[in-house]
């Protein structure tokens, strides 16, 4: 059933001052590219690759990591982290043409930094709005630098709000939204959702969220008046903030996922719950569901939505593509699982780096779907590449590739 | 004449002008609170120093890790590593020996000691093998935790099986990482020694329980049952089940673990609570180091510590870690566990690890309790876990 409730003082003028998330050319500036979605449709990443072939350069890293990289012009900027007690934060930046290391930050966490084995604590993505990085790991240790490395800032946000984590480890990944970052913490103990100055890290808003684990990560929905609401998932549904002041302007509350995260194209809201729930914003408030398929709930992968369809892998590792305005779905294609990573479109193809670091790639441009291209680079892979130009970055716990056509 | 004088004594007395603004730029950078307050001064105290600051600056700036919060000390660890990227690159020598000196002063931050460590091993690959061979008992865990490596990569080249033995022996010393001491209890058992994880940890496995009190609907981490208000070992109380007193509970599990649901009964939507005292020889700070994968509250000598409202996420070594501070003589812990009504396989565990260590996770022995669990020989320290008498 759907629950809506609409905060109908809110008004479109809030965001006057919030700009969109600054897209600077190919950038991939955040955890699915910078407008969230995992899409770059004028890449074209080559379907074969493997440690002698279209690897442009690869790197070690200092520590483990299922956060994904970020592409700020000419650098690529990932985070790890080390130690027996995973309490050494790793900020790396390298050069995006060579490979050469830029420089190379670290911190110890203010936060508790237990996780899941198949976790650590560098799991969120940091995010940019391409003139600073914001770092953010499972412990809740928030570092934002400069491009040259140099500190701007630092939070522990479970140094503020000690029974803030979850000993499971955290994974959500903060995202940009005008001049706010947006960053959920939340877990059975002490949830909350935290509008963070970008300039000051200072927060703006700070509220409470529902007290159980989650590891999905916000996103942002585009108002016709090219404003902008922050989406935070969590088992109860979906809340639509106002990124600057953190006030409701609505709230999807027939639950959701606590790992998948809901993904946004146009004014469509592609939901984890009960299998996959569609909402259609319209002018920037949801009316009613659209369709909902119980068929298409995704796994651990987020669902990426290109071209009129929307993709999830499920539990079973098949890739399921669907209508995204009616939800038929279309064609299915088993892949070799399991997956942790969510995938990305690059150009006509769908790309899905399984556990096993197979990079699975699909040609999504015709009818079927076709598997065009298995590789591996004999690592396990968790994290999600990141897309930008006609290169592809992707990491291990020990290395950091460059996937580029020779 | 007096202008030319007091002139004169300044020279002598104040700090030149770019030490002042160093020393204003520390405090800022040491005022960091929590929430982002002494962020905005902080920033600009980060630029000041990185610009102004040289690698002869460098020691000052380690020194001013003294006192630092875990906040400020990352700040203050930015600022390092950035002036000592920037002078190398610039191929600007750094003060070896008094980086050294640093390393080797443990009355120094540990975080600045092991950072120290770190800026040499940048322009000289060759100072481990002299130095970390000198830190297994360093107050710093990562200098031990390098130290025992090296011991351990070299018992595995001996063959003398004593001189292999007294090696596992020595690194064991450094050891509280359990990976390592795992790993090294493994090696002096191979070797037809034992060794008590129990005594090396410095696990409490002595206890009194009483329980189970009403957690039904998850009520009872909030509720306030009478071993809250007071410790009355010799109390009847009125339970969830009925009437309950205080019984004794020991563990003989090789990492302390207290295993309720095994030993006394799989209780849901219970709360027990558990208790024990610490007999210290002097007023001191230690951290309480547990693991449990139920909700938990602790206090020590009636003071409410901190809780946490959180079921079945894992249970570890250290899992959690509070600092306490013990009083001279009888301390009094109390634990409050609560389970709740979860139905899967994997949320049965009813159970509590706990120990006491100094800040670095070396272990602090009580001075009169838990002695006898740990100095018995391990086949008889398993043969405890019968005798669990427990609350019915």
């Amino acid at each position: 059933m759907l629950t809506l409730t609409m905060t109908r003082r809110f008004l479109p003028v809030c965001f006057a001052a919030v700009s969109a998330v600054c897209l600077t050319g190919a950038d991939w500036l955040q955890f699915r590219g910078s407008d969230v979605s995992g899409v770059s449709l004028e890449s074209n990443i080559p379907a074969t690759w493997s440690e002698n072939k279209n690897v442009a350069w690869k790197v070690e890293l200092p520590g483990r990591g299922l956060s994904c990289p970020i592409v700020i012009g000419d650098r690529v900027v990932v985070t790890a982290s080390s130690g027996f007690h995973q309490d050494r934060l790793h900020v790396l930046c390298f050069d995006r043409a060579s490979g050469k290391a830029l420089w190379h930050r670290q911190f110890l966490a203010t936060g508790r930094t237990m996780t899941h084995p198949k976790m650590c604590v560098a799991t969120p993505t940091p995010a940019s709005d391409g003139e600073r990085i914001y770092a953010f790991y499972s412990s809740n240790d928030l570092a934002c630098l400069d491009l040259d490395g140099n500190l701007l800032w630092y939070r522990g946000l479970t140094y503020d709000f000690p029974n803030a984590s979850n000993s499971l480890g955290m994974s959500s990944s903060p995202i940009v939204v005008g001049d706010t970052l947006i960053v959920q913490v939340e877990n059975d103990a002490e949830s909350f959702a935290t509008g963070i100055n970008v300039l000051s890290g200072v927060s703006r808003w700070k509220k409470d969220r529902p007290k159980r684990a989650n590891w999905t990560s916000p996103t942002f929905a585009k108002n016709a008046d090219g404003t902008s609401l922050a989406l935070l998932q969590s088992s109860a549904g979906i809340e639509a903030v106002d990124p600057e002041t953190g006030k409701t302007a609505w709230e999807y509350k027939d639950g959701a996922a606590t790992i998948p995260s809901s993904v946004v194209s146009s004014d469509y809201v592609f939901i984890p719950s009960n299998g996959l729930t569609v909402l259609r914003t319209g002018d920037g408030n949801p009316s009613d569901i659209l369709w909902n398929d119980n068929r298409l709930g995704p796994s651990t992968p987020s669902p990426v939505v290109v071209n009129g369809r929307v993709y999830v892998i499920n539990r079973a590792g098949v890739l399921q593509a669907a209508d995204m305005t009616t939800g038929n779905i279309l064609w299915r294609l088993r892949l070799t699982g399991p997956f942790s990573a969510t995938p990305v479109v690059a150009g006509k193809h769908l790309i899905a780096f399984n556990e096993k670091g197979d990079g699975q790639v699909v040609d999504i441009s015709g009818e079927e779907g076709q598997l065009v291209g298995e590789n591996n680079l004999g690592e396990t892979i968790l994290g999600t590449p990141a897309i930008s130009g006609n290169e592809m970055f992707v990491r291990s716990d020990g290395h950091l590739w460059k996937i580029a056509a020779e | 004449m007096r202008w030319l004088i007091a002139a004169s004594l300044m020279l002598f007395v104040a700090p030149p002008f770019a030490q002042a603004a160093q020393t204003d730029s520390i405090k800022a950078i040491k005022a960091v609170g929590h929430e982002g307050n002494g962020n905005v001064p902080a920033l600009a105290a980060v630029a000041e120093l990185q610009k102004s600051s040289t690698a002869a600056d460098l020691p000052a700036l380690l020194d001013a890790f003294a006192g630092a919060s875990p906040l400020a000390a990352n700040y203050l660890r930015n600022v390092v590593e950035a002036v000592a990227d920037r002078e190398t690159a610039a191929g600007h020598s750094l003060p070896a020996d008094k980086l050294r000196a640093v390393i080797f002063d443990t009355k120094l931050d540990p975080r600045a000691r092991r950072l120290a460590y770190e800026v040499l091993l940048k322009v000289d690959s060759n100072v481990s093998s002299e130095i970390i061979p000198q830190l297994l008992l360093d107050p710093s865990p990562e200098f031990r935790r390098d130290a025992v490596q090296q011991l351990i990569d070299r018992a595995e080249t001996i063959d003398d099986k004593q001189q292999k033995l007294a090696t596992f022996r020595k690194a064991m010393q450094g050891a509280t990482d359990e990976d390592q001491v795992k790993e090294l209890a493994k090696g002096i058992r191979s070797l037809g020694d034992d060794v008590s994880l129990v005594q090396h940890f410095g696990f409490l496995t002595d206890w009194e329980i009483i329980g189970p009190f009403n957690n039904r609907g998850l009520v009872g981490f909030a509720e306030t049952y009478p071993p809250e208000k007071k410790i009355d070992l010799d109390a009847t109380l009125e339970g969830q089940l009925g009437e309950v007193k205080w019984d004794e509970i020991t563990t003989g599990d090789e990492f302390g673990v207290l295993d309720i649901a095994k030993t006394i009964s799989p209780y849901k939507g219970a709360v027990m609570y558990l208790t024990t005292t610490f007999d210290s020889p002097a007023t001191r700070d230690v951290q309480f180091r547990f693991g449990t994968p139920n909700a938990w509250k602790i206090w020590v000598n009636g003071q409410y510590l901190f809780g946490r409202d959180e079921y079945h996420r894992g249970m570890a070594i250290d899992q959690y870690t509070v600092p306490a501070t013990l009083k001279q003589g009888q301390n009094v812990i109390l634990v409050k566990l609560c389970q709740n009504e979860q139905t899967e396989d994997w949320a049965q565990r009813y159970q509590l690890q706990f120990r006491v260590s100094d800040a670095s996770g070396v272990a602090v022995h009580s001075a009169a309790s838990n002695r006898q669990a740990a100095a018995l020989p391990q086949n008889s320290q398993k043969n405890l876990t019968a005798q669990t008498g427990g609350t019915r």
